[in-house]
């Protein structure tokens, strides 16, 4: 068993007591909620007549469901409306904060905790989400959980569960020219398997995550769910403690940040620490990497062949097989070239603003390929906004991008943005399954922002390396 | 089953009745229930859209799909591969394959997520090795009308005279079979620990 890890200290920490199933009784440091998966439990509150213990660590936002172009209300789809007016009325009877888009602060979940300062290192933080693991960036201990564990932390603060082994993943070297965050965990997920890390968490470390900023180590940790991992995190540095400090919750209050900080400090891996496993990988020889198929795990670099299932096991030829026959693409050839109908920049990904920035150096002075629907997604309103005051709007938009509101839009097409037919589309999100974006015969290629950019403005899967006349760092 | 007012949840200690097989690997639970069936605000009537998009085309065809076939429509135990449930955390999976009639679920390995939000519902997630499941998927296909039997307590499947040793986590076991899977009122019952702790914890600050 793993000893002295960030995770061993958060959870002794954390744990409350044993229960008579032997799981953990776990005390929530952050409840994140929207408006998808938690309606039912607090339908089953009522039904046992039980209020939300700790509404002052509970926070809400709206993001799966909410419309991207007219937030009018009532909304046009009327099951999101019903869905955001029941969040409404169970947020303001539980005294439950709410970022609703009247506030400027809406955003996808996973993008307002940091942006707000709540998410810290040292904390636990369960959603109802799959992706809550991205709030490991700040060495958090953060994981996703399904309705009824929503409904025992709204009803006591904690959630039952049994500690986990720990997995370091230490990245070597340095990311070369146009290889991002996205690339190294697309490359970690391919390595280690979909289901490589069940069981586990995931530590990331090393060279190459240490020199990335907040929203790179973001996108990685966010990840960890689509290799199996429910949670992922970076051990907290001053490149978390000067993101933090930045924050609603800490830029006025000097004394309280160092309080705070000396917590941070403590629960850091010790030098001496103890993991179940330690990967290594080398991000030196890393390129931009593109998927070909319809799990996560099965990605290449651009360059690279798509592989042969004949060459593979049998249960992976399978799902290989199905996959380029659903994306129809061929083994042997290369990603370079693929076909595009639409480009969406967006998600919990890769929807903040140096995301955004990286995408607008590449389409800046170009034009969206004709035939291709492009659009942009921040990832929160605060990122929106942040962006237009750089002008990255007007980049976009005379480029032929539709600049949109925030929410999670085309990453799992809950509403309007919605593939249609077979179209393929280049996308910065985390799940190429058959259906995801909204169509059960679309196709979809995840990559990095500049790679979405590039294949927006070529109306095909492009090596962004190749373009001229880019900023790749 | 999942009735969690009447006081102590009951204990499930075994499943029996026919099976159905899913086959593949990493089947993700967008496709066990695509989120556009996810705007509702209960999980009544989910059942109906399990696997929706394998079984039915753009024109609301029935495709080959084996929640389609007719023989297979009494089934209650599911049989399926490799990180079965990956993906969204979304309890509308378990939910939505509970309400088409499905009591419990036998497969070579769940994602952790998905299993527990089975065992948050009653269903047990017992797994086992790839050729016991073949095997098994093989005979419920040849055997849609006769009974396996599946014994949480013992941790076997047995069908045909044959006994099948399966794999049930132990907190999964403990919590089925003592009938202690209703966590939200074991943890209740700790009330003042968990207002302990979170008074102790340096991060919560009364001016919070």
């Amino acid at each position: 068993m793993s000893e002295g890890t960030l995770y061993d200290k958060v959870w002794d920490e954390h744990a409350v007591t044993e229960l008579p199933t032997g799981q953990t009784q776990l005390f929530v440091g952050l409840h994140l909620i929207h408006e998808v998966t938690s309606p039912q439990a607090f339908g089953m509150l009522q039904e046992r007549d039980i209020d939300v213990a700790y509404p002052e660590l509970t926070h809400a936002t709206v993001d799966h469901i909410v419309p991207t172009d007219d937030r009018s209300r009532p909304f046009k789809n009327d099951a999101a409306e019903r869905m955001m007016a029941e969040l409404e009325e169970n947020v303001r009877d539980a005294g439950i904060q709410f970022d609703d888009p009247t506030t400027g602060n809406q955003g996808i979940v996973h993008v307002i905790g940091p942006e707000q300062g709540i998410t810290t290192p040292g904390k636990t933080i369960v959603c109802g989400d799959s992706h809550t693991a991205t709030h490991g960036a700040f060495g958090a201990v953060a994981f996703g959980i399904g309705t009824s564990q929503i409904r025992d932390v709204l009803a006591t603060q904690c959630i039952a569960m049994e500690k986990q082994k720990v997995r370091r993943i230490e990245v070597e070297g340095e990311l070369g020219p146009g290889v991002e965050a996205k690339d190294v965990i697309l490359e970690i997920i391919r390595r280690l398997g979909t289901d490589g890390g069940v069981g586990y968490v995931y530590e990331y470390g090393g060279e190459a995550i240490e020199s990335l900023g907040m929203e790179g180590r973001m996108s990685i940790c966010n990840m960890s769910i689509e290799g199996g991992a429910r949670a992922g995190y970076v051990n907290p540095d001053e490149t978390t403690y000067e993101w933090l400090a930045e924050t609603d919750a800490y830029a006025d209050d000097p004394e309280k940040f160092e309080r705070h900080k000396e917590y941070w400090e403590s629960i850091r891996t010790d030098a001496d620490a103890e993991y179940d496993d330690v990967v290594t990988i080398d991000a030196d020889d890393l390129e931009p990497v593109v998927t070909w198929g319809t799990t996560p795990g099965q990605g290449i670099g651009i360059t690279d062949p798509i592989p042969d299932p004949d060459e593979m096991e049998s249960g992976d030829a399978d799902v290989a097989r199905r996959a380029q026959e659903h994306m129809r693409v061929e083994p042997g050839d290369t990603m370079d070239g693929y076909e595009i109908d639409v480009a969406f920049l967006g998600s919990c990904t890769n929807a903040r603003l140096p995301d955004l920035r990286a995408a607008a150096n590449i389409v800046e002075g170009r034009q969206v390929a004709d035939g291709v629907r492009a659009f942009v997604v921040p990832g929160s309103q605060r990122v929106k906004a942040a962006a237009e005051a750089e002008g990255l709007d007007e980049i976009f938009t005379e480029a032929g991008f539709d600049w949109r509101d925030a929410g999670c839009s085309m990453c799992l097409g809950m509403n309007d943005d919605q593939l249609e037919g077979d179209e393929a589309c280049a996308s910065s999100s985390n799940r190429n399954f058959i259906g995801r974006q909204g169509s059960k015969d679309g196709r979809t290629v995840l990559m990095n922002p500049r790679m979405v950019a590039a294949a927006a403005v070529t109306g095909e899967v492009t090596d962004v390396r190749d373009l001229e006349e880019v900023t790749l760092a | 089953m999942s009735d969690l007012e009447d006081g102590p949840a009951e204990t499930v200690e075994e499943v029996t009745g026919s099976g159905i097989p899913v086959r593949g690997n990493d089947i993700d639970t967008d496709q066990i229930i695509p989120a556009r069936f996810m705007k509702v605000v209960t999980f009544d009537g989910l059942g109906e859209y399990a696997f929706f998009d394998q079984r039915f085309d753009d024109d609301d065809e029935e495709k080959d799909h084996p929640f389609n076939e007719e023989r297979f429509q009494s089934a209650n135990v599911l049989v399926v591969n490799a990180n079965f449930g990956c993906g969204s955390s979304r309890e509308h999976a378990p939910q939505a394959l509970m309400r088409w009639g499905i009591d419990a679920i036998v497969g070579e390995s769940f994602a952790e997520i998905f299993a527990g939000n089975c065992l948050a519902l009653g269903i047990p997630t017992l797994t086992a090795d790839h050729e016991s499941i073949n095997a098994l998927q093989q005979w419920v296909d040849d055997h849609p009308d006769e009974d396996l039997h599946v014994d949480i307590v013992n941790e076997t499947v047995t069908y045909d005279g044959t006994e099948m040793s399966a794999n049930v986590d132990k907190a999964q076991h403990k919590a089925l079979v003592e009938g202690v899977w209703d966590t939200t009122a074991l943890m209740e019952a700790n009330r003042n620990a968990v207002d302990e702790l979170a008074s102790s914890l340096p991060y919560l600050e009364a001016d919070d």
